[in-house]
């Protein structure tokens, strides 16, 4: 049955939803408003007026190279970031699931990267792989290995993709866990009755039972990877070296507030904007048919 | 097919032992049904078979290999669960076919033995379903099929009926007696339910506590229980239990000794005529038989079991219990059956 509340005052269901609407206004509409407004203006370069160029930025940044390059940067980037931060979880979640003694300090210790800030996480890992004075970079080279990020592109970008996949293996790790935890253990034992290995069942039982959860993190992961590194970016590397770790939402940054180039910072946000509602649509249409077994 | 010998098997948690030393010889095709009350640890005594258990001490046969450190692929078994646990990404073949794609069985061979247990367990309309669309019974099938298609030695079930509704219980459980005698595979079943050891099987062992109170073929146990608790389990309505002894001639019991009746070998009587007197409380007419309790002048509570069609007494008139003398089974202060 549909229970429904009837309000004998006509404004107060108004009032009660009014502080819910007024934060998604301000920090949501109105900022995504500004965006696509100023994505169609160029603001002379002191800022004292600016100029109408319809999708003139649009066209801009997709003749841009470089920012071409940060499209093929962010792919990547995330693309590691994912499977890395996912693969690592659920290696961990499987472990942890089988774990009898002293389980749940196991499962606190492994959450506990999640509770750190991007930022810190990104100055934990500079401090380790600091090229002069990193721990980490001084056993790379007494290995032989010479390790310098703020030279070598590719070395930074191993080094963001860590970075920012340690902080998100937390996250999947919980889920991961609560799915192994939800498949019937009979399930598990009937296979193993039928003959199955550890690795046999895992592959045919176990992650196809998962693949729900699997699902939902990897639509979370591909967000997370796109919007929520900047501060781990920013910390370590800004983008650099050559903009080898210059993913979108950095260049937003690096474009709008250091290189004050409001209209294509703009555009690039509309950009990101029309990506993150692609994901969402996929990420809701696939909670709609949740269960697919 | 195989014997199973089950040697001095003894389980513990930690400090707390849940079976405490269990012997028994299963011959090759026998039907053993283990029943016993829930916690008296026979799930546990059946998951140690399968190997899904560490057994901690003792030895368990299978065939002629002694099976304590093998995995539960290695002991050639299969394994019914209560909760059917079908793999529910799969379909009901695929469920069928796992094992022995596993094992590596030809496909056209694991076809043909899919088949020919799907047509033995009626599932053939529904082999490209996915366990969510098929009824309990079917389910209850599909762990069948799943189990037979793979010709172990020997077969496992873990109250595998609990979950269907009453009327499907009595069909599955004779659908089960008759694959199984088809078969002629070993077969070891765990139940609560007295009526499924009773009916199922050749020998059964009741357990209580982590120890097997008794072992034998249904009938023998019925009528001559080794022990009280054997006694009070196996039979519905259970065993009447007086603390003192009412036979003639008798002088008073040995503390905490009892006698038992079962409810059938008491007939209603003129009162004085019987060995005692009783009031009737009130009667359950089942049908077929009708269940009437009575209490006695020493305040015990006896129920008898007389035939469904004889006029019913009414409730609070007095009755005589007449009883044979030698259908009165005695019980020392242990529990345990004594000569008279």
């Amino acid at each position: 049955m549909e229970k429904r509340v009837v309000f004998d005052n006509r404004w107060l269901p108004y009032l009660l939803v009014a502080p819910q609407l007024l934060v998604t206004f301000v920090f949501f509409f109105w900022p995504a408003g500004q965006a696509i407004y100023q994505s169609a203006f160029i603001p002379d370069p002191f800022g004292l007026k600016t100029q109408f160029v319809g999708f003139g930025n649009f066209e801009y940044l997709f003749g841009n190279r470089y920012y071409r390059e940060s499209f093929l940067t962010t792919a990547v980037f995330s693309v590691l970031v994912t499977i890395s931060a996912m693969s690592f979880a659920l290696w961990l979640a499987v472990l942890a699931d089988r774990v009898i003694k002293g389980s749940s300090a196991y499962r606190t210790l492994l959450i506990w990267p999640y509770a750190v800030a991007p930022a810190i996480a990104g100055v934990l890992w500079l401090f380790m792989f600091n090229p002069f004075t990193g721990i980490i970079a001084w056993m790379l080279s007494q290995m032989g290995y010479v390790w310098n990020h703020n030279l070598d592109g590719g070395q930074a970008m191993a080094l963001v993709v860590a970075a920012s996949a340690w902080k998100q293996i937390s996250y999947n790790f919980l889920f991961f866990l609560a799915g192994l935890q939800a498949i019937p253990k009979s399930v598990i034992e009937a296979a193993a009755i039928d003959g199955a290995s550890f690795w046999r069942r895992f592959w045919t039982i176990v992650f196809p039972l998962l693949s729900p959860t699997t699902f939902f993190l990897l639509v979370v992961n591909i967000i997370y990877a796109f919007f929520d590194t900047f501060g781990v970016i920013h910390t370590i590397t800004q983008g650099g070296p050559q903009q080898s770790t210059t993913i979108l939402v950095y260049k937003v940054f690096a474009d709008g507030f250091v290189g004050q180039d409001l209209g294509s910072s703009a555009a690039q946000s509309v950009v990101l904007l029309v990506l993150v509602g692609i994901l969402t649509v996929v990420q809701f249409r696939f909670i709609e048919r949740r269960v697919h077994y | 097919m195989a014997e199973i010998k089950l040697e001095a098997i003894r389980k513990s948690y930690g400090r707390t032992e849940v079976i405490h030393g269990i012997d028994a010889e299963i011959s090759d095709g026998e039907f053993i049904v283990i029943v016993g009350p829930s916690g008296c640890g026979k799930s546990t005594l059946l998951r140690m078979v399968a190997g899904l258990e560490t057994i901690t001490s003792g030895d368990i046969h299978i065939g002629d290999r002694v099976v304590n450190k093998l995995e539960p692929r290695e002991r050639d078994i299969a394994m019914v669960f209560q909760n059917y646990a079908l793999y529910p990404h799969m379909s009901v073949f695929d469920n069928m076919a796992y094992g022995l794609k596993i094992a590596n069985v030809p496909k056209p061979e694991i076809a043909s033995r899919v088949a020919e247990a799907a047509r033995m367990l009626e599932l053939e309309p529904y082999l490209d379903r996915k366990p969510r669309q098929l009824s309990g019974g079917q389910r209850q099938r599909v762990a069948m099929g799943r189990a037979i298609v793979r010709k172990p030695a020997v077969f496992l079930f873990d109250e595998p009926l609990s979950n269907l509704d009453a009327k499907l219980r009595v069909q599955m459980r004779l659908e089960i007696k008759a694959l199984q005698r088809k078969l002629g595979v070993t077969a070891l079943y765990v139940t609560h339910d007295q009526v499924e050891a009773m009916t199922l099987a050749d020998r059964m062992i009741v357990m209580n506590a982590g120890v097997a109170e008794q072992v034998g073929a249904p009938l023998d146990v019925y009528a001559n229980p080794a022990t009280l608790f054997v006694a009070g389990f196996i039979g519905s309505p259970p065993m009447n239990v007086l603390s003192h002894d009412v036979r003639p001639g008798r002088g008073p019991l040995d503390a905490g000794a009892v006698i038992g009746i079962r409810p059938e070998h008491i007939d209603l009587a003129a009162p004085g005529t019987g060995l005692l007197d009783a009031d009737v409380a009130f009667c359950e007419p089942l049908g077929a038989e009708t269940l009437v309790h009575c209490v006695t002048a020493a305040g015990d509570k006896i129920v008898v079991r007389i035939d469904g069609e004889v006029s019913l007494p009414a409730d609070g008139s007095r009755v005589g219990l007449a009883i044979d003398p030698a259908r009165i089974l005695a019980f020392n202060a242990e529990g345990k059956r004594t000569a008279d």
